[in-house]
């Protein structure tokens, strides 16, 4: 295991340290925002971040600072950041220890992005259900408000920063950032087509930002330790720093483990995450949430990176790794996935809100053991007829669980159609029916 | 009426937007802190607080699953039955809970008390199996463990065995 140490949680790690301003302060909080906030042109921040190396850590992994560069340099109207806490993609649980043991971290992260696009209005939207998340958020913001890190000309800079909590109600999609912006304002959460991007045309049709709370909250550190620290950590260039993977499924010690981008599986599930919970062996892996492509046992070497998982016919995505032994069904999983996409799914786009339905009720009949051999074809068929053709990435998200247990445990699909076959031979021609 | 009872807690909601409909979300959660659930009326006043039409009000309503536009029981259990919780034990889990509160997923109890649903992924996929009760979560839960749960809230209206700040594994491997 290479040698390391955490970054975004080393406040926490700390025992008795509660998150507090008084806390966060001794522990070296808002000496970036100091540092920062008058004394250095918000451009050379969006370069230092740009060097850093730093990259969404919500999913896309979009390079931080040339998202900023995105916005138009010399408008003059009101330019929004969207803190995007809507933590929602089924493996993930980062955003939510990050902010509700080290809230100041984030905001001071907030403050930081704000300045560096000229935003003086920020919104963490959270998803609904984390209600403690959003209160002690909401507290921070007072604390951090009370003593001049937010607000009008803070720390004497003549910058202005509010940040405000904003919860959401429920919706998975909310996490793509145009339906975010949609829900912000207080609409149905449908996305948006593309262009025009957010940068141009987001919030309120204003130019606008929208960052995950683990990338905004590694700001501090790039600030204080140099954008050159950063990108000596993980397997730069490409995949620079720290990232919290979230272990969940069939290990020994599942939840959350910041290491070096770069680590492999191997090292992440047994040095990590301690193992197998029992003695049946590692049968799959989940390497970026739902909408990651299944891995099998043979990748368990593939570096945690950006790059070695896309090669290896996954993504990173939001850092949930979700360990299944063996003895899992196959088809049952790649159901209950597809169950999740089929509620969540907005119903913007038809080939999306109709064909999760088919898949849903295709798995269903399979899984039942009624189905047939031109069922698997018909999954092909339809997840062909979605990925690509929606306007949001959801489309791409839920056919991958379908097609990546199709690739890999095709013979568990068939064996299931095997028995319905049998079945059929012994009914009579009409008993069909019935069903 | 919403627009007396809570002045100032509107007041200071619309002050966060520049565009008045940005409101609506947490005024719908005010409505729903105040009855439990959102009623047709408090849609409509609503509507006209943000010069809405109820139609526009009712629209975003309808696509939030964490809104209630009917009536729930005192204590809204949700189960997350998603792939992650459901490899360490969901199902059993959602099964336990309907032979102790006698009622199916998507029912309330006839004393009003509990209302037992199964939703989607809520982001504790480490902790699993797990469920929120009203605003708070309960992790890693075990039929034992929700017997305690059930027993604390008939007594209490409350459980100390709800989740706090959120943080796992703890630092040094405390209750592990």
């Amino acid at each position: 295991m290479p040698k390391h140490e955490p970054v975004l949680l080393k406040n926490m790690l700390q025992p008795g340290y509660t998150g507090s301003l008084k806390d966060y302060e001794q522990a070296g909080g808002y000496q970036a925002l100091k540092k920062v906030l008058g004394k250095v042109a918000p451009a050379d921040v969006t370069t230092m971040v740009i060097k850093s190396g730093l990259r969404g850590r919500g999913g896309a992994g979009f390079p931080t600072g040339v998202k900023w560069n995105f916005l138009p340099k010399d408008y003059q109207g009101p330019k929004y950041l969207c803190c995007n806490a809507d933590e929602s993609e089924p493996g993930t649980f980062k955003d939510r220890q990050l902010m509700e043991r080290d809230p100041h971290q984030v905001l001071e992260g907030i403050a930081l992005a704000c300045y560096a696009i000229g935003a003086e209005t920020a919104y963490i939207y959270i998803r609904g259900e984390f209600v403690l998340g959003s209160k002690i958020l909401d507290k921070a913001v007072a604390e951090a408000r009370a003593a001049g890190y937010l607000g009008k000309n803070v720390l004497g800079s003549g910058a202005s920063i509010q940040i405000h909590v904003h919860r959401g109600a429920g919706a998975y999609i909310c996490g793509e950032e145009t339906a975010l912006l949609e829900s912000l304002e207080g609409k149905r959460g449908l996305p948006r087509v593309k262009p025009p991007f957010p940068a141009t045309s987001g919030l309120y049709g204003k130019p606008t930002v929208i960052n995950n709370v683990e990338t905004l909250a590694n700001l501090p550190h790039i600030v204080n330790r140099g954008p050159e620290w950063f990108a000596s950590i993980g397997s730069p260039p490409k995949s620079a720093g720290t990232r919290i993977f979230c272990v969940s499924g069939h290990v020994k010690r599942p939840g959350n483990y910041e290491v070096p981008m770069g680590i492999t599986l191997r090292e992440l599930i047994f040095e990590q995450a301690g193992g197998m919970r029992s003695d049946k062996p590692l049968k799959a892996i989940i390497p970026g949430g739902a909408s990651a492509a299944f891995l099998t046992p043979d990748h368990l070497d593939v570096k945690l990176d950006f790059e070695s998982v896309a090669q290896a016919g996954s993504m990173l995505g939001s850092g949930g790794v979700t360990v299944m032994e063996e003895g899992t069904d196959m088809v049952w999983a790649a159901l209950r996935l597809m169950e999740f996409f089929h509620h969540e799914s907005c119903g913007k786009c038809s080939p999306c809100r109709e064909g999760s339905s088919w898949l849903v009720q295709t798995l269903r009949r399979i899984l039942a053991k009624r189905g047939r051999m031109e069922d698997l074809e018909t999954l092909v068929q339809l997840c062909n007829n979605i990925a690509g053709r929606t306007v949001c990435a959801f489309g791409d998200a839920e056919v991958a669980p379908i097609l990546s247990t199709l690739k890999y445990w095709r013979p568990e699909y068939e064996a299931l159609i095997r028995k319905a076959e049998a079945h059929r031979a012994h009914e009579l021609p009409m008993a069909g029916i019935r069903h | 009426m919403l627009s007396e009872k809570y002045k100032d807690e509107i007041a200071d909601i619309l002050s966060r937007y520049p565009v008045k409909r940005s409101a609506l979300l947490p005024l719908l959660y005010l409505a729903q802190r105040e009855a439990g659930y959102i009623s047709e009326e408090a849609m409509q006043e609503i509507a006209g607080l943000l010069r809405l039409t109820p139609p526009q009000v009712y629209e975003t309503a309808t696509f939030y699953t964490m809104l209630n536009l009917k009536p729930v029981g005192k204590f809204h259990l949700q189960v997350c039955k998603s792939l992650m919780c459901a490899l360490v034990g969901s199902d059993p889990l959602i099964g336990w809970l309907e032979k102790k509160l006698g009622i199916k997923a998507g029912e309330t109890s006839k004393d009003g008390l509990f209302t037992l649903s199964k939703v989607e992924c809520l982001g504790a996929c480490g902790t699993g199996p797990m469920m929120q009760i009203n605003d708070d979560y309960y992790e890693r839960l075990t039929e034992e463990k929700v017997d305690r749960i059930l027993a604390d809230l008939k007594r209490d209206g409350t459980s100390a065995l709800k989740t706090g700040p959120f943080m796992w594994p703890e630092p040094n491997g405390a209750k592990q």
